[in-house]
């Protein structure tokens, strides 16, 4: 009896020891990030051109582009998006087609970053001749969020109890009628938490707009959809991996790789309060 | 009225339908595209020597073009991240789902998830200026970015997926398992060890694909931080260079319409058949928890 005792003991010991890791990696992580970044980060740092070939200055550029990318993506992304999960949850029976397109999507999720940007790069660029710009860029984020805003989106959905559908159709609504008046205002928050993961999730990504949209180094600010951009997650790269002055290149790198954690980390934190409230303020 | 009604609401529904339908067409367009711009090289050079090729190297004259090095150092690094992340994510998975009080489970939960939000670059970028020199001097090695040290950075990555989905897989264990257990008179740990992992072991492998799917496709991390020589490798302190960073690296440089340029996408078309393999087969574990946890 006693041997399994220490045995329980010890396994318990063996999981608590494994899961301080974890939060011990992710603590080292941010303790980084935090206390080095804080040290550049100011009003210039946030609001400036860069200067002397990106040895000084501040990263307004690459915080516009990044919010130029996302924006551009998400406003291909969201009605496209919504518009798939009302079909799959609303309209859908289960048949072939219906099973095709879930695997569809599940796939799609599971598609590698950069082969989104090589397909970026073969469509968008060369094929319809956009060229390296926001557009590209956009297309291509908004594709490799597509997946996520679907999911997300089709959970709010059935989160809608049919007894909702079932009234406003008793009452002679339309089927439409119902989705527009019923079931989207009912599941609006949730739709909105999978929008704001999708912008944090985009905002992050580098490897699809390597060769989509980005440029390391402008001296003015993008005029239209067609102009390249600099962005914040490609400027951390850049930083550690082209320029020649290493030492203020570095200091830079990490004041970029706070403002990039902070706005990831502060939509995801946006969206799990949204989610929790949501989940509280059910009216069912 | 009616009539016209009707017409509204079909052409409703079939724009919906058309919406739902794109997930096929980027799918599809995807792997055309792919295969459409890879097929080329292969006019070139035949595709035993592209399989087999123990040597990578675009820019010689006459320019080799071997996958093997590629794909060795994506395996390598990615079966280093998972010998790292799943002990660590399936204990963790345990202890929440199994131990933790509730307000230590959120906690946790919590803690785990914000990883899910950290950019893959800011992964590369702390690899390169903490990780890699803690690295170097800790085993006096000549580089401090090596397959080791991609390795632990994409465990840290793969770790959120492997818990909460592992999470997810033994909290559906059915409640009867446990407590006929209990009632034979089983420990707490032996039933963990003995009947909910075993019943939740599908739902598991699943979590450890899709972390595999997740590692295997990514980018920055390991660009800045696995080394970049396009070697095969054989040891884990050796720096390498996985298919996924060679496109990324590459590409830049490349002539559209050159050999180099179909070379390239010759080698995501590798990369994507594994990741989709990798997907099927997750999904099929998954169906098949779904049917044995009923």
């Amino acid at each position: 009896m006693n041997k399994r005792r220490f045995k329980e003991k010890l396994a318990y010991s063996f999981l608590i020891a494994m899961i301080s890791i974890i939060v011990l990696s992710i603590c080292i992580m941010f303790y980084f990030i935090i206390s080095r970044g804080i040290r550049v980060i100011n009003w210039e740092f946030l609001t400036q051109m860069p200067r002397k070939a990106m040895t000084a200055g501040g990263i307004f550029p690459a915080i516009l582009g990044t919010f130029y990318l996302t924006m551009g993506a998400i406003c291909f992304a969201l009605p496209l998006g919504v518009s798939a999960a009302i079909y799959l949850n609303e309209y859908a029976v289960q048949n072939r087609l219906v099973r095709i397109v879930r695997i569809s999507i599940n796939n799609l999720a599971g598609v590698p970053s950069v082969v989104f940007g090589l397909f970026g790069l073969a469509i968008f660029v060369k094929f319809l001749n956009f060229g390296v710009s926001i557009l590209s860029g956009s297309l291509t984020l908004g594709i490799l969020i597509l997946p996520t805003i679907i999911r997300a989106s089709e959970e709010a959905l059935s989160a809608v109890p049919n007894s909702f559908r079932e009234a406003s159709l008793a009452l002679g609504a339309t089927k439409w009628q119902t989705i527009q008046k019923v079931v989207l205002p009912n599941s609006f928050s949730g739709i909105l938490t999978g929008a704001i993961l999708s912008i944090g999730r985009a905002a992050g990504e580098t490897a699809p707009i390597l060769f989509t949209a980005v440029t390391f180094y402008s001296m003015r600010l993008p005029k239209s959809i067609f102009s390249e951009v600099q962005a914040l997650p490609y400027h951390i790269y850049a930083l550690m991996t082209e320029g020649t002055h290493p030492e203020s290149q570095v200091a830079i790198a990490y004041g970029t790789a706070l403002v990039l954690v902070l706005l990831v980390l502060g939509l995801n934190l946006i969206a799990v309060i949204l989610r929790n409230q949501f989940r509280r303020s059910k009216k069912w | 009225m009616k009539g016209r009604q009707n017409i509204k609401e079909r052409i409703i529904k079939n724009i919906f339908l058309l919406s739902s339908l794109t997930s096929i067409f980027f799918l599809a367009a995807i792997t055309i595209i792919l295969f459409k711009e890879g097929f080329p090289l292969f006019r070139e050079i035949d595709l035993k020597t592209f399989l087999w090729g123990k040597s990578w190297y675009p820019t010689y004259n006459p320019p080799e073009f071997g996958l093997l090095p590629l794909l060795l150092g994506s395996l390598w690094t990615t079966l280093g991240a998972l010998v790292i992340a799943v002990p660590l994510g399936v204990s963790a998975a345990i202890y929440i789902s199994e131990l933790a009080t509730p307000k230590i489970k959120d906690y946790l939960k919590l803690t785990i998830e914000m990883l899910t939000g950290v950019p893959s670059v800011i992964y590369g970028f702390l690899g390169i200026v903490v990780l890699g020199p803690w690295l170097q001097n800790l085993l006096d090695l000549p580089v401090g970015l090596c397959v080791l040290t991609a390795s632990l950075l994409l465990a840290l990555m793969a770790i959120p997926t492997i818990a909460s989905l592992s999470e997810e897989a033994l909290f559906s264990v059915s409640k009867e398992y446990k407590e006929a257990s209990y009632a034979l008179g089983a420990t707490r740990w032996e039933t963990i060890i003995k009947v909910i992992v075993p019943a939740a072991f599908s739902g598991i492998s699943t979590a450890v694909l899709l972390g595999m799917g997740r590692v295997i496709g990514e980018t920055m991390t390991v660009l800045m931080v696995a080394g970049g020589a396009a070697v095969i490798p054989h040891s884990i302190l050796q720096p390498v260079r996985t298919i996924t960073a060679t496109i990324a690296l590459e590409m830049g440089e490349t002539v559209v319409g050159g050999i180099h340029y179909y070379a390239l996408f010759a080698i995501a078309c590798v990369l994507f058949i594994i990741s989709l393999a990798l997907n099927l087969s997750a999904d099929y574990f998954l169906n098949k928890f779904r049917r044995t946890s009923r």
